[in-house]
């Protein structure tokens, strides 16, 4: 069975977020990147399953200019097999979506894995529409996976409850909280044999821009906090409701 | 000239990072507190792959450079001086000899257990009174009818009496040649009879690492367990000191690193007259500090790390990393304590243990004073 398993190239969660050009570019001056949360939650998902005896070859993927290879060497540190790597900046997820696509036709994958969100512009689209440029089911969100024979059993969180899927292959799958317990440390064996697996380099198949970003706001900064003394009551709960607004 | 780290040494960073402050952070201070050595995080940083890490494959390394150990050690130590302290002490005292001394049968027989965290191994050194000056060594070694007899003591041995512990690399007096001590290294199996491993306890530092008095009565080892040539042993031993400097200097770094980040989080967020300690030009002032001897260290060390990895000769360097990253781990410990005020007095905060633990660096593997020695050596030689 194989996996084709996007991986995010995203500024590391304590990141100073600022914006250059106009408030229209991302400043990535003194970013430290990382693996996507989500991608890593369903890559260590995907290697326990591995581990415990399904036979399953994991293709790592991203959509990414050089720099990004550092991230793509520590899906591959942590258990990948082997790795592509459009070779071009990132546009946007139609963009994302259309090479992912593109890389699961070129070879006999059996699903893609995504994160249900990238942490950076938390579109939640590549997913989606991957599965309808491929034409195949796509889940969203996913909180448990399991494989059983030719079956996928999933399990995600709805309003007031959990839905259990059954898929055939193929599908697409976007990994959410809860799909691993906590995301795999690679090991320095691992580590070290990441340097001889194979990171194939495709160029992108270049499509009309579909959106272009027009500008960046940052959130307001977060006002002090309110101190109320705690006799009281009537002020807090005036406060609660009228300037706060959540009761 | 190149001061980034490469793709493999930032993923090894960022690896160590996790795994400390995953595994290590939420332990530490319970293991400070008890005095208590931990074979579970000692099995999971043999599971990571962190010893034998500059080993070849062939006996479970990984086959990497020196800086990558020497990271590895720093990003524990940024977190928990106890935990660097089991790492670097196997590492670099315990398995070192064996691999650059031992001949392919003790390096078959030993090196692969000793890479996979069940098993740490010690180096027999320093005795009651023989520290500085190791050439004044009382542990004697007979050779008898192929058998070595060993009497004597050794004294604040790492790694030398856990459950763990599988044995010893000891220096003995093992003859005199007109008139001067002949040395030799000597490899003591754990269960060995006459071979015993004593815990210390009441220590003010590396609370959670194992520190042991070993004893030899009457202990007997096949003549094989020789390691190197026989009066071999000073050689071996000083040579093993050499390597070991880069991981204390590491230890001292990344201290420093922790008690620096510790320093930095609580001057923004503790307030004074209404406003973050931190925009006070004192405390800013006092960071800035901290922050270029941090700097400079790393500097130092790394440097003194690529000589190694280059083959280049780098004695001088790594005495001077190991002097210069010691010290400034108990200035910035010192000045973390100072930003943290009275909180900083209290073991509820990790700079408490910070400040304790930086007092081995100067003294461990060769006093600063010893290191300013083998500087000045090499220079005016």
């Amino acid at each position: 069975m194989k996996a084709l398993v996007c991986i995010g190239h995203v500024p590391d969660t304590t990141s100073k977020i600022k914006f250059v050009n106009n408030n229209t570019e991302f400043d990535t001056s003194d970013i430290q990147y990382i693996v996507g949360p989500y991608e890593e939650l369903g890559l260590t998902r995907l290697l326990d399953l591995k581990t415990a005896g399904l036979d399953l070859h994991i293709t790592v993927a991203n959509v990414g200019v050089q720099e990004t290879e550092a991230t793509l060497r520590k899906a591959l540190a942590m258990g990948a097999d082997d790795a592509v790597r459009v070779n071009a900046a990132p546009k946007d997820a139609l963009f994302v979506s259309k090479q992912i696509a593109n890389i699961f036709k070129q070879a006999d994958y059996d699903f893609v894995l995504t994160g249900k969100e990238s942490i950076d512009y938390n579109s939640g689209e590549v997913d989606g529409m991957i599965a309808e440029f491929l034409g195949i089911t796509s889940v969203s969100g996913v909180s448990k996976f399991d494989i059983a024979g030719n079956t996928a059993q999933m399990e995600r969180e709805i309003d007031g409850g959990k839905e259990i899927i059954s898929s055939g292959f193929p599908f697409v799958v976007s990994a959410g909280k809860g799909f691993a317990i906590e995301p795999r440390i690679p090991n320095m064996r691992g580590i070290m044999s990441a340097r001889t697996k194979k990171i194939t380099i495709v160029e992108p198949e270049n499509i009309e821009d579909a959106t272009s970003t027009v500008k960046f706001h940052t959130p307001p900064p977060r006002p002090a906090c309110k101190k109320i003394a705690p006799d009281n009551v009537e002020e807090l709960v005036r406060l609660l409701h009228e300037e706060a607004k959540v009761i | 000239m190149n001061f980034d780290l490469s793709d493999e040494h930032i993923l090894i960073k960022n690896t160590v990072r996790d795994f400390a402050e995953r595994e290590v952070k939420p332990l530490a201070k319970q293991l400070d507190e008890r005095g208590q050595f931990s074979v579970d995080l000692t099995r999971k940083m043999g599971e990571l792959g962190l010893f034998g890490l500059y080993l070849p494959e062939k006996y479970g390394g990984q086959n990497s450079d020196v800086l990558s150990y020497i990271i590895a050690v720093e990003e524990l130590a940024r977190v928990d001086s106890s935990q660097a302290a089991t790492l670097a002490a196997h590492n670099s005292l315990g398995i070192g000899p064996i691999y650059y001394y031992g001949n392919d049968k003790q390096k078959e027989h030993y090196l692969p257990m000793l890479c996979t965290g069940d098993a740490l191994w010690a180096f027999g050194l320093t005795e009651p009174d023989a520290g500085s000056d190791s050439r004044g060594s009382k542990t004697f070694a007979r050779l008898e009818n192929g058998e070595w007899t060993i009497n004597g003591s050794k004294i604040f041995i790492t790694n030398g009496a856990s459950s763990v512990a599988m044995g010893a690399t000891v220096q003995a007096v093992s003859g005199n040649i007109e008139g001067k001590k002949e040395f030799s290294a000597i490899i003591v199996d754990r269960g060995t009879a006459g071979f015993t491993q004593i815990p210390m306890h009441g220590k003010m530092m590396w609370r959670a690492s194992d520190t042991a008095e070993l004893y030899f009565d009457d202990c007997r080892v096949p003549e094989e367990n020789l390691l190197g040539q026989r009066g071999q042993g000073s050689k071996i031993m000083l040579s093993t000191l050499d390597n070991g400097r880069l991981s204390i200097g590491a230890m001292g770094l990344g201290l420093a690193q922790g008690a620096l980040e510790m320093a930095v989080k609580y001057s923004k967020e503790r307030k004074q007259f209404g406003k973050p300690i931190s925009t006070f030009q004192a405390i800013a002032f006092r960071i800035a500090d901290m922050a270029t001897k941090v700097e400079t260290a790393r500097n130092l060390l790394y440097k003194a790390c690529w000589l190694k990895d280059s083959g280049r000769v780098f004695g001088k360097e790594a005495a001077m990393a190991k002097y210069y990253c010691s010290e400034i781990a108990k200035s910035v410990a010192d000045d973390a304590v100072q930003i943290h005020g009275g909180y900083g007095l209290m073991k509820d905060y990790d700079i408490e243990r910070f400040y304790r633990d930086q007092r081995l660096l100067q003294i461990g593997e060769g006093t600063s004073e010893i290191q300013k020695l083998v500087i000045a050596r090499k220079i005016l030689e």
